[in-house]
């Protein structure tokens, strides 16, 4: 839920960033942190174990800009990423306006990615919103490793897509990150299925962090007008 | 926006929550007050103006109402309407409003814990009342921002990125 201020002329919008535990959520934050003006953004608050373990949450907020005439704000959560965290977890997605799944490309993680997608949308629905229709971005980090598994086994398990109902919506539309590949299309049957928007990513490096947030924040700012 | 239920007010609400807010501050005597939505965001503030960034302080007010809310429900309780962090020198005392916002009040020893609770107890049923009736009139829909759907917004929105 972003709020408007329209004496102030400002928005402020909720970005939660989510998935399994050492994913690197946090990891996306610090980077964003660094290298944002110091002007455009305040206090990186973390709620952190004394083994700098995510307990409670991430908070960052950060300026982007102005669209017109309002300033837009970002305020940018993770959530702990263990599964016995999951009360504290679910808290944090309240209110929130778009939301980035940072999934461990690693292979020994696959199961971890899987587990904690089903408990994004599960804690999602608690709250009566729907994933399938709020800004949503999957980041697939750690793309340096070894043993990272391939792209297209990762998006079919965690991102095959959702059934299109929409009219509107139905029409082909192209994936800006992989050539040949399309966010929404018509399968064989005559559906029409979207997927969300996917950035590969090695967050310690600082590689696709930003292209992440611009995605799900343009997804965001758009859903506003 | 989907499912996450959305509210508006107008400045005649901003007037009137301004009001009451400084009639409390008055009242009390404590430093400041401040109204922060369950979702982290600050909708006002009367008083001394914090000294410390008010977007962090939002987001951990709306943290620790709701982490002390499952423990509410832990015990069997439905909520915890009021909560009470105490300092050496600075204390505050949070209050729930209509579930979805909370009044948090700074105050140090130029006033007492107990004035404190019973003029903000009278100020939340007020406030609840006038929260209840904007919910009830807002609905639940995102108000749409006339320009945002436009070409020149998109443009705006994509120069942001570069």
């Amino acid at each position: 839920m972003s709020m408007i201020n329209y004496a102030s002329r400002e928005i402020n919008c909720k970005l939660v960033y989510y998935g399994p535990g050492l994913g690197g959520k946090t990891t996306n934050l610090e980077h964003v942190y660094g290298k944002v003006n110091p002007n455009a953004r305040g206090k990186l608050i973390s709620l952190a174990t004394e083994t700098e373990r995510t307990l409670f949450f991430d908070f960052l907020p950060v300026d982007l800009g102005t669209v017109r005439g309002f300033k837009t704000r970002f305020h940018l959560y993770t959530v702990p990423g263990q599964v016995y965290y999951n009360a504290s977890r679910k808290l944090i997605l309240k209110g929130v306006d778009g939301v980035v799944f940072v999934a461990d490309s690693q292979l020994e993680r696959m199961e971890a990615n899987i587990e904690s997608m089903q408990n994004l949308y599960d804690n999602m629905a608690e709250y009566g919103y729907d994933l399938t229709r709020i800004p949503f971005v999957v980041q697939y980090n750690k793309r340096d490793l070894p043993n990272a598994a391939p792209v297209k086994d990762l998006q079919a398990a965690l991102n095959p897509g959702w059934p299109v109902s929409d009219p509107a919506k139905q029409k082909v539309t192209p994936d800006p990150t992989f050539p040949n590949e399309f966010l929404v299309w018509q399968i064989d049957t005559g559906e029409w299925v979207e997927r969300a928007p996917v950035h590969e990513a090695v967050a310690v490096k600082g590689d696709g962090v930003f292209e992440t947030l611009k995605t799900v924040s343009k997804l965001v700012l758009k859903s506003l007008g | 926006m989907p499912g996450a239920s959305s509210w508006s007010f107008q400045e005649s609400d901003f007037k009137a929550i301004s009001e009451h807010m400084n009639s409390l501050l008055r009242e009390t005597n404590v430093k400041s007050l401040l109204l922060v939505d369950r979702t982290g965001q600050v909708v006002a503030n009367v008083g001394a103006p914090p000294t410390f960034d008010p977007q962090a302080f939002a987001s951990l007010t709306a943290a620790d109402f709701s982490a002390n809310d499952q423990l509410a429900k832990m015990i069997g309780e439905h909520e915890f309407s009021s909560l009470f962090h105490q300092g050496e020198k600075e204390s505050m005392y949070l209050a729930d409003i209509a579930h979805r916002v909370i009044l948090v009040a700074l105050f140090d020893n130029k006033t007492t814990l107990g004035m404190v609770r019973l003029k903000v107890k009278g100020t939340v049923e007020v406030l609840t009342k006038l929260f209840e009736a904007m919910f009830a009139r807002a609905g639940t829909e995102q108000p749409k921002l006339e320009g945002f759907a436009s070409k020149e917004a998109e443009d705006e929105i994509d120069k942001l990125f570069g």
